[in-house]
């Protein structure tokens, strides 16, 4: 087993990790005397389910796992009660880190208002000697499919991603993302392992609160997905004055061309930095970055591969593209490849099954100089509010429920084709309440039938402009 | 018809978070429904923002924390309710 990044934060000593949403700092030190100490609780490694918020207890519960090589399946506490039930019935976890009465099972060591629960389940797990991690896939439809990251793959984007983002021990980073999800935990991870700080809270960027804290607390950066830009232009972010911020990101999912360029030419003019990204957390999180100094003229590309990371495009007989503009599956190589999904307890116990090659299901493409662009999807999955949300899966859910339909849509606009008129209001809130996803987000739309081909598949290129 | 600027304001609310005119009251906060989460939040600006024909400026749009709350702020654009 390699040793990560956690096991060396007790250089870092007395400088601050973390400030609380009250603005309490917590030092280094009090991080990892916590988060050993709950560790410690538990007796070996094990699967463990840990409940993450933007908060204290959150974070040292994961650190503390994560240093005793103790596994954890990270999960968004606002997951919905039957889909939490699903996962726990097919993982069996020894214990779980969560919120009080959250969860099931005896307790054994509580801190503020955590809990570690001894769970009645006893699963002996079989886990893979590198496996560190593990993430849902799309934590919003509760598919049980997890991603898993070994020790490897976290540690090697995490200091990729140090470098070319050039993280120092002066950076505070503000969340904006749930640390359940690749892009949120990348950034913790990352501000740690440099020594920085991360501010951590739970308010939403339409929040006064939020605003407040970063003023106060002088972050220096925060990372967003498409939607966080839609509402910082709704915010009139250009009028806003933040001094203390020097970079911002973009990931998880395609910025329009043209915010991506609104923000590049914002950010240039207030002397900010805006960076570009791509990723998956089948990648254990980054994959591409386009360098700042591009950001205006190179507007809606994804840029270039990471430090120790490569790209390549193959189109639909297996060759590799070599001319710019042609279209093929984007191919990503790097140590930080995850090692594949588990769908079961004893699909933990498998070793790399992806020999550090990632198929990303992206279509792209790469210009005379190199920069890469997504043009399109291979799977069909739509990015909602930056979270991947399966469109066969959502539309398992709704037939499971005995709704006859098809799902189609654009990234933020789900749509839902039902035959029964009578149907229209209810799929939009079962699944809006199943995803946890705002009902703006879904329409349905009424058709005679589901069109179909001659074996029965669903045409779904016909649903379009339906 | 000619809506009142209050039947203005509470139609912003309703095509904004697609609720039912009985929730509109004093208990009707940021977050208190589903609905009225960071995404219904754009939804209720930009609804407001329209009808309205205002441009709100940042700590109005943040500010606009409750159904009451946003009576005061509306008013600092000139409109009646």
């Amino acid at each position: 087993m390699r040793v990560t990044f956690v096991k060396s934060l007790d250089q870092y000593g007395n400088r601050t990790a973390l400030i609380t949403d009250t603005g309490v700092e917590i030092s280094y030190r009090t991080l990892l005397s916590v988060a050993d100490k709950i560790a410690r609780m538990i007796e070996k490694r094990c699967l463990v389910f840990c409940v993450c918020s933007n908060n204290f207890e959150s974070v040292a519960g994961y650190i503390g796992f994560l240093r005793a090589q103790i596994v954890p399946i990270l999960i968004n506490p606002d997951i919905d009660t039957d889909l939490y039930t699903e996962l726990e019935g097919t993982y069996q976890p020894s214990y779980v880190w969560a919120p009080k009465n959250f969860a099931k099972g005896t307790l054994s060591y509580a801190h503020g208002n955590y809990e570690l629960k001894k769970t009645s389940y006893n699963a002996v797990h079989e886990l893979y000697d590198e496996l560190a991690l593990l993430l849902t896939t799309s934590g919003s439809t509760g598919s049980p499919k997890l991603v898993r990251q070994s020790y490897k793959n976290i540690e090697s984007n995490t200091h990729s991603i140090i470098e070319y983002l050039n993280i120092t021990e002066i950076d505070r980073a503000i969340t904006t993302l749930p640390l359940s999800y690749t892009y949120g935990l990348s950034i913790l991870h990352t501000h740690l392992a440099a020594g920085a700080t991360v501010i951590l809270t739970d308010a939403s960027l339409m929040s006064k609160s939020f605003w407040s804290l970063l003023k106060e607390q002088k972050a220096t950066t925060f990372g967003g997905v498409p939607y966080t830009y839609e509402m910082m232009k709704k915010l009139r972010f250009t009028r806003m004055d933040l001094p203390s911020l020097t970079y911002l990101t973009q990931a998880g999912g395609k910025l329009s061309k043209e915010l991506s360029l609104e923000f590049s030419e914002i950010c240039a003019k207030q002397g900010k930095r805006f960076i570009v990204m791509y990723g998956q957390s089948e990648a254990t999180a980054r994959m591409s970055y386009l360098p700042w100094k591009y950001a205006i003229i190179k507007a809606g590309s994804i840029g270039i591969a990471i430090p120790h990371g490569k790209f390549t495009l193959v189109d639909a007989n297996g060759e590799i593209i070599t001319a710019p503009h042609v279209t093929g599956e984007l191919i990503y190589e790097g140590d930080n490849v995850t090692l594949g999904y588990a769908e079961s307890i004893e699909d933990l116990a498998k070793g790399d099954e992806r020999h550090g090659v990632l198929q990303t299901g992206d279509m792209a493409e790469f210009d005379e100089e190199g920069f890469f662009y997504i043009v399109g999807r291979k799977k069909r999955f739509l990015k909602i509010f930056g979270n991947r949300v399966n469109l066969d899966e959502v539309e398992g859910l709704l037939k499971s429920k005995g709704y006859n339909c098809a799902v189609g849509g654009v990234d933020d606009h789900m749509k839902i084709f039902v035959t029964d008129e009578r149907q229209l209001e209810d799929v939009k809130h079962f699944i809006s309440s199943k995803t946890g996803l705002n009902p703006a987000a879904f329409t349905s739309v009424y058709i005679e039938s589901i069109p179909r081909n001659e074996s029965g598949k669903i045409l779904y290129a016909h649903l379009e402009g339906m | 018809m000619i809506l009142s600027n209050l039947e203005k304001y509470n139609n912003a609310f309703l095509e904004a978070f697609g609720i039912d005119e009985s929730k509109l009251n004093a208990g009707l906060t940021y977050q208190s429904i589903k609905e009225w989460d960071s995404v219904g939040h754009m939804s209720l600006i930009a609804e407001l923002e329209d009808t309205f024909d205002i441009m709100m400026e940042t700590d109005d749009i943040i500010d606009l924390s409750s159904y009451e709350k946003g009576k005061e702020i509306i008013t600092k654009y000139d409109i009646e309710l």
